[in-house]
């Protein structure tokens, strides 16, 4: 498959999961609600998945150059105390954590 | 995510309250969408960045953010499109990250919009910030204020991108390190998501199917290790059922 195929095939797919996941619920409401195995993955899913993305973004980011695991450790602990201690604000814990590894992995 | 209920309380859904302007309420929708919006633009110039400097073509950031609409799992499939992964793992990714989805509708409000098309739009456009102000002050909504305050987030999201796109071939020389955003993006909603001790035993299990994966199948670890969880949750859930049987016996 050409790169633009493989581009435009990702955006479809993309497109159809996320859209048939916002629109079928609506469609189908009542025997979901009833679910109880979907109410328990409601509840279980989001902080699994996103510890799960955290962990392979983070090993990605690895992946490319072992030299940055103390940037990384460094800037993660920023981004976690941030966050915890300066209320919560998304944008200011991203905006610290990132500053962190970009200026130690240019620095160091 | 405890509060499912559908909130069909609203009296002449969708119509303006007396006094009420489609104008005033269209400014009201775009006045409430500034605080996630001041999260999303940045992002979103990160984005844009991000897609120009791993050496994908520029139209690849609208083109997603069109397309598909969910900030982080358009951060991801940059990853994993540079990494050339396979159509099928790319389906899956997004069926899991974007899977919380799929609850958002037992509290949205889209009875107040009438017409298809705009139902069309409105439901295409509820991403985690829609839902999230909405979800904050229930029966507030009609059709101007929810589309508009939609469409600004849209908006934001969508410049943001085309923003990065156009800062990044201004840029000397490729930002190294950028990409920690994404981390950090996902630190900071995993933190959250974790707020109590009840959503210990999901990470363990998470950190499990993780483990396992990374040692065995560590080339697909990302696709195994969320199969996994799933299946690790659905497991606990029948262990729950039986605990819950078991209470209703006594």
């Amino acid at each position: 498959m050409s790169e633009t195929g493989y581009l435009l095939a990702v955006m479809a797919i993309g497109f159809a999961i996320t859209f048939a996941l916002r629109a079928v619920p609506f469609a189908a409401l009542q025997p979901l609600r009833e679910s109880r195995l979907v109410a328990d993955l409601a509840l279980w899913m989001p902080v699994g998945i996103l510890a799960i993305l955290t962990v392979s973004t983070l090993r990605s980011s690895l992946e490319s150059d072992s030299s940055r695991l103390l940037p990384a450790v460094l800037a993660t602990a920023v981004t976690v105390v941030v966050h915890l201690v300066g209320g919560r604000r998304t944008l200011l814990s991203v905006g610290a954590g990132t500053a962190t590894f970009v200026l130690l992995v240019n620095l160091l | 995510m405890t509060e499912l209920k559908v909130t069909s309380d609203v009296p002449a859904a969708g119509d303006l309250p007396p006094g009420a302007t489609p104008r005033g309420e269209i400014a009201a929708g775009i006045r409430l969408s500034f605080a996630a919006g001041l999260g999303m633009f940045p992002i979103g110039i990160a984005f844009g960045v991000l897609v120009v400097q791993t050496g994908l073509p520029w139209w690849v950031a609208p083109g997603l953010s069109i397309a598909v609409f969910a900030g982080s799992v358009e951060l991801l499939l940059v990853g994993l499109v540079v990494a050339a992964t396979p159509l099928a793992t790319i389906a899956l990714t997004v069926l899991l990250v974007n899977f919380r989805h799929v609850f958002y509708a037992f509290s949205f409000p889209l009875h107040v919009v009438k017409h298809p098309l705009a139902r069309f739009y409105s439901v295409y456009a509820l991403i985690d910030e829609a839902y999230a102000v909405t979800a904050a002050s229930p029966g507030t909504w009609n059709r101007w204020r929810l589309l508009a305050m939609q469409a600004a987030f849209h908006s934001y999201w969508v410049g943001g991108g085309l923003v990065g796109v156009v800062l990044a071939s201004f840029l000397p020389a490729t930002v190294e390190g950028l990409e920690f955003a994404l981390c950090a993006l996902f630190i900071t909603l995993t933190l959250d998501a974790c707020r109590s001790g009840k959503q210990v035993p999901s990470l363990v299990l998470a950190g499990l199917s993780l483990g396992l994966s990374l040692v065995l199948v560590p080339d697909s670890a990302l696709f195994a290790s969320m199969l996994g969880f799933v299946g690790l949750l659905i497991v606990r859930h029948l262990l729950a059922q039986r605990r819950r049987a078991e209470a209703d016996d006594v």
